[in-house]
């Protein structure tokens, strides 16, 4: 009777799609939030890393005695602690990890492969020691050459970072080793007779620049192992199991040997799905017996953590003269930073999603480089692909004259449209988004001088995977939710309210809070939009459970069968005899010894059925002519949520995406100099938006149900950091009549072009 | 590392005049520095305790700012901004309201920064700074205290007490602006401060433009006494500023701009900056 699978997206909704507080906001806006380096031990010592000045060299030697001997220094680790791995492939997310690599990316081995590569880190009784201690460190270095663009390592006389990769996914697989790691390609159909058919065809070449998610949090972390080699980690991270489960592996502890409790979240935007200072710290506590406290300072950020590719493309697109496509074609080349793992297959798989195609072909290179090696950033890979794609069609719009919401329309995906990696899709939201954009009254407002309006859409898939939560009822009828996925934007809010939804009691008496890696199983972390679409999953079957059990404690209780009661309003109601008889949540939970024992459910799944999210943004930006200063006049943010259980947090990972997507669209870029090193490792010249940058976007929630949830959830995080990068450069593009295929669009690259054209 | 509060300027200068001694004022570029360990005091003087170094005065002979005053009181001043818009404005820009609470002016003035944000329109203004020294007090022009990025001309045991500016004549009207590539939190490209006074029959009387970003120091235009005293401004005059302005640098290519965008850039932000100077000069 009570159906597990069973959807709501019939039902009238009391809570879900209602605005509440979050449950965590007292905390944050108070300061009493406890973040990566808020939490101390007694005994702690500091830990200190020593980095690579170096954009690649040979370690020839490393001595460490002199750090050792100095007083006050605890522990000093350097590769020799930690164990190698033979080079083996294991997917994270929308992100593939290799733990020979990962060993390597925590600590150098042979070599040094970017400036700001650890070689070594110590452990002291105070900060000024643990410097100190660093200076006593004496590496022997053969610096070698560096190369720092895709174009420059690919060619065949570029210095390799690792001499043995031999680029996959070509047949027959070469012979000469390269900084090409590997080749990926999408689509079906046959793209040169698809090109044969177009009456227009364009192609052009897009260059991106490496850009950081720019959370403001730096990593934090404070280990502690003890004699007997038990582990606490407290750590800032968007998934405390993945951490464990990197940490066991680096360090040869069982997962049952270390305890991960993940703290608030200053921001992650994918950058803190892997680990850098965590296996540091268990290093040097079990080394030293001691807890330690580690933290990135903002230039380490900067230089040693993971953001997200620059990047080459080349889109070509064939239309009919209606702006039917009858091709598209694009080659994608990734940094990958300084080991494989750029997010070029996901580019790949979206570059061309939003449309329905008949031919199609998407061809990724994964290629090294001595930069940090990527992480992921929001919808990682997915902007710049589809940067290129939608500036693209935008020339295309205009050289037919055609509406770019028109042309869009004319070529949208839509539920049964086989997508260009692969799968038939479901339904999806792209026309949806597209006609709301159509009518927004911003897309028919009049423009001022110099002024230019741009339109772009995003397709991002969304994932599900491993994860798992609990729910208790408490004896006074209030309500626990365990979760096991890191709160990143609000999701504790929302799962309380799919609970209190199920339940029918108030959502102020659901406590949801976030477990360590030992209160649940295996939670996958907190990435590819999946939390309120996977953990709601879960929350919603173990409530249904719960309420399972209280109708079978009310069936003893009243000694009636099961069927005879059910669960409305957050009572047990008795379905047959005269008078109608109910009991509370509350007086079911009070009387639970009796009738059984405390009353709690869990749900463990692997979840399945991930819906894509698409978005299409507006942008009005203003062209100072005489600068080439661009400042956005108005932005309009238009996304297929599926459900909004929370809408006021669907609509800031909306602003918030946009945002991100300005910042990589105008200014944000890593400047390095000749010598491989970052110029620009701070917020002063790394300018991510300032608030006074933006105008407040205005958002519309779309709402196309996802059939794979009980309340038609999709995930919506990713989306919106994919329209902004061409929307902008198409309003740019607009507003000058010169077309822009570079980012960003600073001050002096619009007026280089503005000059010479 | 000492701190001390000397309660008299001689007293600071005493302390002033010790090995590796640094003035402390707002401290929102010492403390950075000491953070990131570019510099390491062994006494860091706190200036703000001396008399009158925190006061903003106006007598018959103009006005006095403390060199130690905080960039959020002289923003809020209201007849000092009345008498000088452009220099209040190259305040208002630096950094946030909460760095205002504390920046100064002397402080960014001997920071000597290239890019920093009052020395321009102080210099354009025609301002002057009272030097405190362990022997006696000197006034020199602003353009005279910066020599290259960090370096001053004060001597062991100087520091600036206070700025002079005159009560501007009627009809005249200064303006700074300056190119950032965020609206905020930023650190000016290019920085240009006019100032200007006109005639009774609105002839150009006298002018004073100053470049900022665009050479190791704040560059005062020369040259501009043929191109506009006794003249109706016009747009040639304009066009020969821009000239004039683009000529007066030597800028370095770095990560905030080429060469060629900077030289750009200090044409026409001179140039608006005129523009808005001679609009405030006509309205007051
Ligand atoms: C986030 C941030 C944003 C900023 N934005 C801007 C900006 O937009 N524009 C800009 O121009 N600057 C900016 N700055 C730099 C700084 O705020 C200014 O230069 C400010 O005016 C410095 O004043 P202060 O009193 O804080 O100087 P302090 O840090 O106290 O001193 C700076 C230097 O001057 C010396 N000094 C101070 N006062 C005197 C004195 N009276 N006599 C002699 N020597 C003295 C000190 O010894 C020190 O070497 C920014 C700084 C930060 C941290």
């Amino acid at each position: 009777m009570n159906d597990m699978t069973q959807s709501n997206l019939e039902r009238a909704l009391k809570i879900v799609g209602t605005r509440p507080a979050r449950p965590d906001g007292v905390d944050k806006v108070t300061g009493r939030a406890l973040f990566g380096s808020d939490k101390s031990l007694p005994n702690m010592l500091v830990g200190r890393v020593l980095r690579s000045p170096y954009a690649h060299a040979k370690i020839i030697s490393i001595d460490t005695s002199k750090a050792e001997a100095l007083n006050g220094v605890k522990a000093v680790i350097t590769c020799a602690d930690f164990e190698d791995f033979p080079s083996e492939f294991v997917p994270n997310g929308e992100m593939v990890v290799n733990l020979k690599d990962i060993t390597r990316n925590i600590m150098a081995r042979e070599k040094a492969l970017y400036v700001g590569h650890t070689v070594a880190a110590v452990a002291a009784t105070s900060d000024e020691i643990a410097e100190k201690a660093l200076g006593l460190i004496d590496i022997k270095y053969e610096v070698l050459p560096h190369v720092l663009e895709v174009e420059d390592a690919e060619r065949p006389d570029a210095p390799l970072l690792h001499e043995d990769m031999i680029t996959i996914g070509v047949e027959p697989a070469p012979k000469k080793a390269s900084n090409v790691a590997k080749r990926v390609e999408f689509g079906f159909g046959d793209v040169e007779k698809g090109f044969a058919e177009a009456d227009l065809i364009v192609e052009r070449e897009f260059t991106t620049q490496q850009v950081h998610q720019g959370y403001i949090e730096p990593h934090a972390c404070l280990a502690s192992v003890s004699e007997d080699g038990q582990a606490d980690l407290w750590c800032t991270t968007q998934g405390a199991f993945v951490v464990r489960n990197f940490c066991s592996k680096l360090l040869g502890l069982s997962a049952a040997q270390i305890r991960v409790t993940a703290s608030e979240i200053g921001g992650g935007f994918g950058g803190k799905t892997v680990v850098y200072l965590e296996p540091l710290a268990l290093a040097l506590s079990r080394k030293s017996c001691r807890p330690v406290k580690m933290d990135m300072s903002r230039a380490e950020v900067f230089t040693s953590s993971g953001p997200t590719s620059g990047a080459k493309i080349w889109v070509k697109i064939g239309v009919k003269n209606d702006g039917r496509i009858t091709a598209g074609d694009c080659v994608l080349k990734y940094q990958a930073g300084a080991f494989q793992g750029a997010p070029v297959g996901p580019g790949a798989m979206c570059a061309f999603a939003p449309y329905d195609l008949e031919n199609v072909r998407a061809v990724g290179y994964d290629i090294v480089v001595n930069r940090p090696k990527v992480a992921a950033y929001r919808a990682p890979g997915g902007p710049i692909s589809e940067y290129g794609v939608e500036s693209v069609l935008d020339e295309i719009a205009i050289k037919l004259k055609i509406d770019p919401i028109e042309i869009r329309l004319k070529n949208a995906a839509k539920e049964g449209t086989i997508a260009p990696y692969g799968p038939k899709l479901g339904p999806i939201g792209m026309i949806e988004t597209l006609e709301a954009a159509k009518a927004h009254p911003h897309y028919s407002a009049p423009l001022g001088p110099n002024q230019g309006r741009g339109v772009a859409s995003g397709f991002w898939f969304n994932i599900g995977g491993e994860t798992s939560s609990s729910i208790t009822i408490n004896e006074d009828g209030t309500v626990g939710l365990t979760l096991g996925t890191t709160d990143i934007g609000g999701s504790r809010a929302s799962m309380a309210m799919m609970a209190s939804e199920e339940l029918g009691v108030p959502m102020d008496l659901i406590k949801p809070v976030i477990g360590d890696t030992n209160s649940l199983g295996f939670n996958f972390l907190t990435g590819g939009s999946r939390a309120t679409f996977s953990t709601g999953m879960t929350v919603v079957r173990s409530t249904r459970e719960a309420i399972e059990e209280l109708r079978k404690r009310a069936a003893l209780l009243w000694e009636v069968d099961l069927d005879q009661v059910e669960w409305v309003d957050g009572h047990a109601r008795l379905i047959a005899g005269d008078e109608p008889k109910t009991m509370s949540l509350a007086q079911i939970a009070k009387q639970a010894g009796k009738t059984g024992g405390p009353i709690m459910a869990n749900c463990s799944m692997n979840v399945t059925g991930a819906g894509p999210s698409l978005g299409t943004h507006i942008v009005d930006v203003e062209v100072d002519t005489e600068t080439g200063k661009v400042s956005i006049v108005r932005y309009t943010a238009i996304q297929d949520a599926g459900k909004a259980i929370h809408p006021a947090y669907v609509e800031g990972q909306m602003q918030g995406g946009a945002v991100q997507g300005i910042g990589w669209a105008l200014n944000e870029e890593y400047i390095y100099n000749d010598k491989g090193q970052l110029e620009n490792a701070g917020f002063l010249d790394y300018r991510i938006p300032v608030c006074s940058d933006v105008p407040m976007i205005d958002t519309v929630i779309v709402e196309v149900p996802n059939p794979n949830h009980p309340y038609g959830v999709r995930g919506v995080g990713e989306t919106p950091i994919i329209p902004p990068l061409a929307a902008i450069s198409n309003a740019v593009s607009r507003a000058t009549n010169i077309r822009f295929n570079e980012l960003p669009l600073s001050p002096p690259k619009v007026l280089a072009r503005l000059m010479h054209g | 590392m000492e701190y001390v509060t000397p309660k008299s300027a001689s007293e600071a200068s005493q302390a002033l005049s010790q090995e590796g001694a640094f003035a402390l004022a707002g401290g929102t570029d010492l403390l950075v520095k000491l953070k990131t360990r570019f510099v390491s005091p062994s006494v860091v003087v706190d200036i703000k305790h001396i008399p009158n170094i925190m006061t903003i005065k106006q007598s018959a002979e103009g006005w006095w700012i403390g060199a130690a005053t905080p960039c959020a009181e002289i923003v809020e001043h209201d007849s000092l901004s009345k008498n000088w818009p452009g220099v209040v404005e190259a305040l208002s820009l630096i950094g946030s309201t909460q760095i205002q609470g504390r920046a100064t002016l002397g402080g960014n003035l001997c920071n000597a920064s290239p890019a920093a944000d009052s020395i321009p329109a102080l210099i354009a203004a025609g301002a002057t700074c009272v030097i405190s020294g362990q022997t006696k007090e000197r006034e020199e022009p602003v353009e005279k205290i910066v020599t290259a990025p960090g370096m001053t001309t004060l001597g062991k045991g100087e520091f600036i007490i206070g700025f002079k500016l005159p009560i501007p004549k009627n009809r005249s009207g200064d303006a700074y602006l300056r190119l950032i590539p965020r609206s905020e939190m930023d650190i000016a490209v290019v920085g240009a401060g006019v100032s200007l006074s006109l005639s009774e029959d609105g002839k150009i009387e006298a002018i004073r433009v100053a470049l900022g970003a665009i050479a190791p120091t704040q560059v005062l235009l020369s040259g501009l006494e043929d191109i506009f005293i006794g003249k109706e401004p016009n747009d040639d005059a304009i066009q020969k500023l821009v000239s004039l302005a683009e000529k007066a640098c030597k800028p370095i290519n770095d990560k905030r701009g080429t060469i060629e965008y900077r030289t750009k850039i200090a044409g026409v932000l001179a140039k608006r900056a005129f523009g808005i100077a001679l609009k405030r000069a006509n309205n007051y």
